[in-house]
C-alpha cells in the first residue's frame, strides 16, 4: 500500500501567490502591495525589485496596514495587504470590519504564515481563531486555498472580485490536490473524490491529508467523497446538504481552532438543515503547548491517519 | 444609496464659483451663515431622533461647512468622481454634523435628514458610504479615519493625481495609536497632499481631554511626528479658509482648530455633558433663537 502525498513534491504556497500577484502587476497597474515590515516573509521582495512603487511598507503597525489598504482601494487601487495572518487579522480585526468588510472595500486581506506554521515561535504566533474571527464578520469571503495553483486562482479570484476578501495563504508546505482545469467560483467546493460511505471537508493544509485518508479508507473498501471548501465563507451550502444526505456521516479537518471556522460552519448548517454524523479535527480551544509544526499538528491529531480514524468511528457509531 | 438633489447641487456649484472669487475675509460671512443652517437643521435632527452627538457637532460644523462649501474639488451630483478631494470624518459620531452639511451641499435631499436614525435610514448614527454620497469610508469607532486617509493620499500619488485629502480628526480621538501609525506613515511617505484637521474642543466624552489622557503638547507632538502644523480658531471661517487655502509645503500639514464644544448655544457650550445629551423642546427653542442671532 503506498501513500503517494509522502513521497509527492511539497509547495509552499507563498511562492505561487507572490509570482501572481507579480503577473497581475504587470498586467494591471491598479494592483499595489501594502505590508508592515513583511516584505520577505510575504515572499514580496521580488515584486518590490520590480515595482518598487507600487510596494507600500507601513512598518510595524498593523491597523495602519489596513486602513491604508482601505484608502488605497478608496483611491481606485486594488492594494493587496499582506502579514502574518495572527497580527493581520488578531490586531486589525477592527480595521477589517470597518474598514474593508463593512466599507465594502476592494481590499484583498493575505494572511501569511497561518494556522500552526510558526510552531515553535508559539500561540502568539499561531493563526488558529482568525476563520472563527472573519467568518463572523459580514459581507467577507474567507478562503482558504489549499496548494500552489488554488492559490493563483484565488489571487486572481480575489483581484477581480470588486469587494473584499481574506486570503489564508498556506505557508506548511504541501502537495498539490488540484486537479488540472478545475473552476474555482466563490461559494463552491471541489469534489476530489467520488464516494457515498463518508463524506471529508477539508481546506487548505487538511486538504491533502483528507485525500491520504480517503487512499487509505478506500483499501478497507470505505468509499470517502473529499470536498476541497476553499471557500469557508460563503461556504458551499449545497454541497454539504447533499453530503450530509448522501453518506454517512461527515469528517471536517482544518488548520484552525473547531470553536468557529469550517467545522462550526458545516455543523451549524447541518444541525439545522439535515442533522448528520460529524466529527471535527482541528485545534480544540487551547494554546498550544511548545513544539514544531509537525509536532503539533501530530498532537492536536491533524493527520490523514486521525481523519480517517474518525471517519471509521462515524461509521461504527452509524446504525442506518 | 441616497443620491443628489439636483436643484440644491447646481446651487452649490454656482455658490463654489462666487465663493472662489472671494477673499477669505468676503467669503466668512456667507459660510458662517451656511454654518448656522447646518447647526439647526442638526439640532432638530437630534431632537427628533432622540439621539446624536450635539457637543462634537457644533464644534465640527464649522470645520465641516468651510471644506465642503469652499475647498473641496467636489462635486454632489458625481460623488465618485476619481479625481474629487476626499473628506474623511474620522470622528464618525458627529455624523449628524456631517449630514446637515452634505445636504445642505446638495449630496441628497434635505428632507431626508429628518430621517436621520429611525428605521432603515441611510442616515445611521455613523456614516456609510455605501449609503450616503459624499462619505468616503464607515467610521464610528475611533482612530479609523487617518490611517484610510493617508492610503487615499497614497492612492492619489501612485496616480499622479493633484486631489488632496483631508481627514477630520477629534481630539480625543487622539488617545488612539492608529493615528500615530498613520501621522509616521503620512511623514515617512512625505504627503503633502493630506491635511489632518484636530477639532481641538478639549473635552471627550466624560471629562476634559487633559484630564483624561493629557494631549498636550499637541502641536509638539505633531511637529515632532514631521507635520506641519497650524493653529487656528476652529469658529473664524476666514482663518479656517486662509489655512486651507495655502497650499502646503513637502511635509503634510495638521491644522489644529481650536473650538468649542456645543459652540453657538449658551447653555452646551464647553459643557461635558452636552457630548451626547438631548435637547428638551424648550432647550431647542432656545437654542434655535441663539442660532438665529
Amino acid at each position: 500500500m503506498s501513500h503517494p502525498t509522502q513521497t509527492a513534491a511539497l509547495h509552499d504556497c507563498r511562492g505561487a501567490f507572490a509570482d501572481t500577484l507579480i503577473a497581475l502587476a504587470r498586467e494591471d497597474d491598479r494592483i499595489v502591495a501594502v505590508c508592515n515590515d513583511s516584505v520577505g516573509s510575504s515572499n514580496l521582495t521580488e515584486f518590490k525589485a520590480e515595482f518598487p512603487d507600487r510596494m507600500i511598507n507601513v512598518g510595524i503597525a498593523e491597523q495602519d496596514l489596513v486602513g491604508v489598504g482601505a484608502g488605497l482601494a478608496n483611491g481606485g487601487m486594488i492594494p493587496f495587504v499582506s502579514a502574518a495572518a495572527p497580527f493581520l487579522t488578531g490586531r486589525a480585526l477592527e480595521q477589517v470590519k470597518a474598514d474593508v468588510a463593512y466599507s465594502q472595500a476592494h481590499v484583498v486581506l493575505c494572511g501569511q504564515s497561518p494556522g500552526l506554521a510558526y510552531g515553535e515561535l508559539g500561540p502568539t504566533h499561531h493563526s488558529i481563531e482568525d476563520l472563527s474571527w472573519l467568518r463572523a464578520v459580514a459581507d467577507l469571503p474567507v478562503v482558504v486555498p489549499a496548494d500552489p495553483a488554488q492559490t493563483a486562482q484565488a489571487v486572481r479570484w480575489a483581484a477581480a472580485h470588486p469587494g473584499p476578501s481574506y486570503l489564508r495563504i498556506p505557508r506548511i508546505p504541501t502537495p498539490d490536490v488540484t486537479p488540472p482545469g478545475s473552476s474555482f467560483q466563490p461559494g463552491r467546493a471541489l469534489q476530489l473524490t467520488n464516494g457515498n460511505d463518508i463524506t471529508v471537508i477539508a481546506a487548505g493544509t487538511m486538504v491533502s491529508r483528507a485525500l491520504q485518508a480517503a487512499r487509505s479508507l478506500a483499501d478497507e473498501g470505505i468509499q470517502a467523497r473529499v470536498l476541497n471548501c476553499a471557500f469557508v465563507e460563503p461556504l458551499d451550502t449545497e454541497a454539504v446538504l447533499a453530503a450530509a444526505a448522501q453518506t454517512r456521516g461527515i469528517v471536517v479537518a482544518e488548520e484552525a481552532t473547531t470553536t468557529g471556522g469550517l467545522g462550526a460552519a458545516v455543523a451549524t448548517l447541518t444541525a439545522q438543515e439535515r442533522p448528520a454524523h460529524l466529527r471535527l479535527i482541528g485545534v480544540p480551544r487551547s494554546f498550544a503547548p511548545t513544539g514544531s509544526t509537525a509536532f503539533l499538528l501530530e498532537h492536536f491529531g491533524l493527520t490523514a491517519d486521525h481523519i480517517a480514524a474518525a471517519a471509521r468511528d462515524i461509521l461504527a457509531h452509524d446504525r442506518r | 444609496m441616497l443620491s443628489a438633489d439636483q436643484g440644491e447641487a447646481q446651487r452649490f456649484r454656482d455658490a463654489r464659483i462666487r465663493l472662489a472669487r472671494l477673499s477669505s475675509a468676503e467669503a466668512a460671512p456667507v459660510l458662517r451663515t451656511m454654518a448656522q443652517r447646518v447647526r439647526r437643521d442638526d439640532l432638530q435632527m437630534i431632537y427628533r431622533a432622540r439621539l446624536g452627538h450635539i457637543g462634537g457637532d457644533f464644534s465640527v460644523i464649522d470645520i465641516l461647512v468651510t471644506l465642503y462649501a469652499a475647498i473641496l474639488n467636489v462635486d454632489p451630483a458625481r460623488p465618485r468622481a476619481a479625481d474629487r478631494d476626499r473628506l474623511v470624518l474620522s470622528k464618525g459620531h458627529t455624523a449628524g454634523a456631517l449630514y446637515a452639511t452634505l445636504a445642505h451641499c446638495g449630496f441628497f435631499a434635505r428632507h431626508e435628514l429628518e430621517t436621520f436614525a429611525s428605521p432603515l435610514s441611510a442616515l445611521n448614527g455613523h456614516p456609510n458610504r455605501t449609503k450616503v454620497p459624499g462619505v468616503e469610508t464607515n467610521t464610528g469607532p475611533l482612530g479609523h479615519g487617518f490611517p484610510v486617509a493617508v492610503g487615499i493620499a497614497l492612492s492619489a500619488r501612485l496616480q499622479a493625481s493633484p486631489r488632496r485629502t483631508f481627514v477630520v480628526l477629534g481630539d480625543g480621538e487622539l488617545q488612539e495609536g492608529s493615528n500615530w501609525e498613520a501621522a509616521m506613515t503620512a511623514s515617512h511617505y512625505g504627503l503633502s497632499s493630506v491635511f489632518a484637521v484636530v477639532d481641538r474642543n478639549r473635552l471627550q466624552q466624560g471629562a476634559r481631554t487633559e484630564e483624561t489622557k493629557q494631549l498636550e503638547p499637541l502641536a509638539a507632538k505633531w511637529a515632532s511626528f514631521g507635520w506641519e502644523v497650524r493653529e487656528v480658531d476652529g469658529h473664524d471661517h476666514g482663518q479656517l479658509l486662509d489655512t486651507f487655502r495655502r497650499p502646503g509645503t513637502t511635509r503634510p500639514v495638521c491644522v489644529i482648530a481650536h473650538t468649542v464644544k456645543g459652540k453657538g448655544v449658551s447653555f452646551m457650550e464647553d459643557r461635558v455633558e452636552w457630548h451626547h445629551k438631548v435637547p428638551s423642546a424648550e432647550q431647542v427653542e432656545i437654542a434655535l433663537r441663539e442660532l438665529s442671532a
